[in-house]
């Protein structure tokens, strides 16, 4: 073996590479402590509303209207209130309303539109115009879209302060993810298919309608699903638009034009009261509103899976 | 392939019947829809913003560092433009240096089952409505800074800032690690080979490739924020003040129009028609940091074979 003597006095500095992998390892321990953050404040928000909720969220809370007063609410007074109990019975089933009258506004217009983009529309300026608007739209704050409900809806339509112009609003406001999300499902569906369609002599429109819509709609559902579950917990539109706070009565789906209460609206109005205890039927809307949230995701995502082991 | 050449998205509808072409123009017409969305968006501000500098001048409005709509005294749009401020900053502080570290950890370090696990629970965190975040900053958030600085009041800046940071966060993680997922793993390995550390690959290689994303997540985070509405206005309160201290009661330009929206100003009033206005100057910040956001995204990308 021939023996270098350079070799033996390369100097190697240990305690640089030591350094280096200090650093490495705190680095990691600072990586994984920030995405310990997001959870942490998660878990933290939601054991904070359950607790708050806890004993407060019965069933005559989802079956009476709100009350002024905050022993109402409370279900170790039941027994001896004069009125009903206090509850959140009007904003649940307007909030429902809104929900089903946005999802019926956005299915045509989404679909339609993400239809015409994905299969119609030419490469020319106005289309290229038209995606880059749709990208700037899903950045305009909610309120804004408030603003554009009050202003055309409310009063220069004349609906007033109605569940119409709450789902009108809502739907201008969730159209831009909905049509982007229902483009992806449209862009899904193999080309081959198109082919074959019009191979068989199909026109443009019977292709979309028979071979290309059944095969995107799941992907369609659970894009406007997760849209619609944005919507059922938006607070600045509706209240822009004059969602009530006190409503007793819950509106009715055949009299669009009747006011509304919405959950959302509800929440805010009972977070904002001074009442201690009114942060407690707060939590316990908010469990409500939170719940419903889960199950259209819970929906969403069965309807993906699904579709996901057809294919 | 030959198949290429074969357009399906064009002309064919000249094929069909009535049907066809009747399609066709539904289908445009709701894609239109979209377009006349931001053109009614613009009228309205605009317009309603016109009346209300009909009453007060454009220089007042600039330049005066007083807001109070409610008795119509002054309409300086600064307390409110400052307090939104005070909750960008406060909430970008929280969220932009925590969620590039989860992209990076999510990206470059986190093995895919805890990618799986921890992804879907931050997109939970992106689902929470506001209004909810703004019930947990006075429930819990303002609590603990009472018990941390006493004298911190029911409403202050400080709880909307960092709630609202929350809110944001997976906003900037979740863009970032998109970007910095699709750095070329090439990459990584040339700087593996000339003898860097797993550190240094992250920090040195990877964050500087994937900057023009990372960044476009940050403009837009911020954007979201200066938009953001219920949390802040049950957070940071409704009171209108330039103050540097945090732990104050402030209004931003959203509470401001929640406050207008629940009927404590009359319609048909000066301070009523200030809303077009704060809603315009609002309205122009956001969209101004949305292209923004996609200038700079298309200006540094590095395209990558």
């Amino acid at each position: 073996m021939s023996t270098d003597t350079d070799t033996d006095s390369f100097d190697f500095d240990g305690s640089a590479l030591r350094r280096k992998r200090l650093l490495g390892k705190a680095f990691v321990g600072a990586c994984f402590a920030a995405t310990m953050v997001g959870i942490v404040a998660l878990i933290a928000l939601l054991v904070d509303v359950v607790t708050e909720a806890w004993g407060w969220l019965t069933w005559e809370f989802l079956t009476y209207p709100p009350s002024r007063f905050v022993e109402n609410y409370n279900p170790a007074n039941y027994g001896a209130l004069d009125t009903g109990p206090g509850g959140i019975y009007p904003a649940l089933i307007g909030s429902i309303y809104l929900i089903v009258l946005t999802a019926i506004f956005t299915l045509f217009l989404g679909v339609g539109a993400a239809i015409y983009l994905e299969e119609y529309a030419p490469d020319t300026r106005l289309t290229t115009f038209i995606e880059t608007n749709i990208a700037n739209l899903a950045g305009v704050p909610s309120i804004v879209y408030g603003l554009l409900g009050l202003a055309m809806f409310v009063r220069a339509l004349q609906t007033g302060s109605s569940l119409l112009a709450g789902a009108l609003t809502l739907t201008l406001l969730i159209l831009p993810i909905v049509i982007v999300s229902a483009q992806e499902s449209l862009r899904a569906v193999p080309d081959s298919m198109r082919r074959a369609s019009y191979g068989t002599g199909a026109t443009k429109w019977q292709t979309i309608r028979n071979v290309v819509l059944p095969e995107a709609i799941p992907g369609i559902m659970t894009g406007i699903i997760l849209s619609l579950s944005r919507a059922i917990g938006e607070t600045a539109p509706i209240l822009m638009v004059g969602a009530a706070t006190s409503m007793f009565a819950p509106p009715r789906l055949t009299q669009p034009t009747d006011a509304f209460s919405a959950m959302p609206m509800q929440i805010f109005d009972w977070a904002r009261l001074p009442e201690a205890d009114f942060q407690h039927v707060a939590a316990a809307g908010i469990v409500v509103l939170l719940t419903i949230l889960l199950l259209m995701n819970a929906v969403a995502i069965l309807i993906r899976n699904k579709y996901n082991r057809r294919r | 392939m030959s198949s290429e050449s074969f357009d399906l998205t064009r002309e064919e509808s000249d094929v069909g019947g009535f049907g066809d072409r009747l399609a066709r123009y539904v289908f445009f017409s709701c894609a239109l829809v979209t377009v006349l969305t931001t053109l009614a968006i613009i009228v309205v501000l605009v317009n309603g913003a016109i009346d209300f500098f009909a009453e007060v001048s454009l220089v007042e409005y600039f330049t005066s560092t007083e807001w109070d709509a409610i008795n119509e005294t002054s309409f300086g749009i600064w307390p409110l433009i400052w307090g939104t401020m005070l909750i960008t900053v406060g909430s970008a502080v929280v969220a932009l240096p925590v969620g590039t570290l989860t992209a990076i950890y999510l990206s470059e370090y986190a093995d895919p089952r805890v990618r799986r696990t921890v992804k879907p629970i931050l997109e939970i965190l992106a689902g929470v409505p506001t209004i909810v975040y703004g019930f947990f900053a006075l429930s819990f958030i303002t609590p603990i800074l009472q018990t941390l600085f006493p004298g911190t009041g029911t409403f202050n800046a400080a709880a909307g800032a960092i709630v609202v940071g929350i809110m944001i966060i997976p906003m900037v993680s979740s863009l970032s690690e998109d970007a910095m997922s699709s750095v070329p793993d090439s990459l990584r390995n040339a700087a593996y080979g000339l003898g860097a550390t797993k550190f240094e690959v992250s920090t040195q290689v990877v964050l500087p490739a994937s900057l023009s994303g990372v960044l476009a997540a940050y403009i837009l985070a911020i954007s979201r924020a200066i938009g953001e509405t219920m949390a802040v206005t049950l957070a940071a309160g409704m009171l209108p003040q330039i103050t540097t201290n945090p732990l104050a009661e402030i209004q931003t330009m959203t509470a401001y129009m929640v406050q207008v929206g629940t009927g404590d100003i009359a319609v048909g009033t000066v301070g009523y028609q200030s809303l077009f206005a704060v809603g315009l100057t609002l309205f122009v910040m956001t969209l101004s940091m949305n292209i923004f956001s996609e200038w700079v995204r298309a200006r540094y990308r590095e395209e990558y074979q």
